[in-house]
């Protein structure tokens, strides 16, 4: 039984490709065999977060007007060998690819994959909507910021009016610190907004960039928060009822050596 | 110096996430209603289309808006009036 998730958001810069990178790299940890569809046609990103740039062979327009099988265009991962990545296009633009080509192309992918991520572009135009057509599960992804959670209700209006119900929440770069001081959004407020169910809290962690510098996700990383916070929403979206991270506050003599720069 | 002392024992406004949280709650009711200003200037005319039955109205002088309050949504009208036609009367 395979499945078809798209991950979306709306605002842009809020953790969507972070997100697919790392959730594919999660469900090929634990062996299932793994596509990630990059769709943001003109602005392709999702080869870099994975490390896979230099391997491009051909992409999702050549495979979506027939040029290639898309077996041909698939990049096999370096190291979690079930995990592939068709990357998109970085010259052709979002109309090149219609939302009936790729259902048509992720019914015949689902034969040999048990997930098929669609890392979504940023909006809620053409591209947004080629994005949904083919995705059962929609996971949204937003910030505990004003801005991105407006943007997250907008999407959910989107998607219902698409008919697609089956809508789970992913909120992103949460400081712990922030919001035990009362300025930032907490969870409890986000779900309140937003009603729909949340599968990932996951907390701000420079190991984020650091491994987006190198391109290998951050789930990959053990000592990593954010990595764990990964590592649980793929447990989650398999099935298994994890309890959310408690992040530890920052402790006291933590924040008196920041006080006074130590470091 | 009264502000920078009211800031340090921070009793002069609410938490930040506090004010984010109540001004979400307004705009996405508005942003939920989805009403364009287009739609807006239509159900402004065909109210003036239903009023203008019974009395005078001062077309250029009518608002009309969304407003909030708390959690709910209220339409508000401001429409003047120059002038009540006899039908009205006779109709009743």
């Amino acid at each position: 039984m395979s499945q078809v998730i798209v991950i979306t958001s709306g605002k842009g810069g809020v953790g969507k490709t972070t997100t697919t990178a790392n959730l594919g790299v999660g469900l090929a940890m634990r062996n299932f065999r793994v596509a990630v569809i990059d769709t943001d046609t003109g602005l392709r990103n999702l080869d870099l977060l994975l490390g896979l740039e230099n391997r491009i062979m051909y992409d999702l327009i050549d495979v979506t007007s027939g040029r290639v099988p898309y077996n041909k265009a698939l990049v096999k991962h370096k190291k979690y060998e079930t995990l592939f990545l068709l990357p998109t296009s970085q010259v052709r633009n979002k109309d090149d690819v219609s939302g009936e080509q790729l259902i048509t192309l992720c019914n015949e992918m689902r034969k040999k994959f048990d997930y098929i991520l669609l890392d979504c572009p940023a909006g809620i135009e053409n591209g947004f909507k080629t994005a949904i057509a083919a995705a059962e599960l929609a996971i949204i992804v937003t910030n505990p910021e004003i801005s991105s959670v407006r943007d997250a209700d907008k999407v959910i209006g989107e998607l219902n009016r698409a008919d697609k119900n089956n809508i789970k929440l992913i909120v992103t770069r949460i400081r712990q610190q922030m919001i035990e001081k009362g300025d930032m959004l907490d969870m409890n407020d986000i779900n309140e907004i937003l009603a729909i169910e949340c599968i990932g809290q996951v907390p701000e962690d420079e190991m984020v960039i650091m491994a987006t510098n190198r391109g290998e996700p951050v789930i990959t990383m053990n000592d990593s928060l954010a990595g764990k916070a990964y590592k649980n929403i793929v447990g989650r979206i398999c099935g298994e009822a994890i309890p959310f991270l408690k992040v530890p506050k920052e402790g006291f003599f933590a924040r008196l050596k920041k006080l006074f720069g130590l470091f | 110096m009264l502000e920078a002392l009211m800031k340090i024992f921070g009793k002069n406004e609410k938490p930040s996430g506090q004010v984010a949280k109540e001004r979400l709650r307004v705009v996405l009711i508005h942003d939920r209603a989805s009403v364009s200003p287009e739609l807006m200037e239509l159900i402004k005319n065909e109210i003036i289309n239903v009023l203008s039955k019974y009395m005078d109205v001062q077309k250029k002088g009518i608002e009309i808006s969304l407003a909030n309050d708390e959690d709910s949504v209220a339409l508000v009208a401001n429409i003047p009036v120059n002038n009540m036609r006899h039908v009205a009367s006779r109709r009743l």
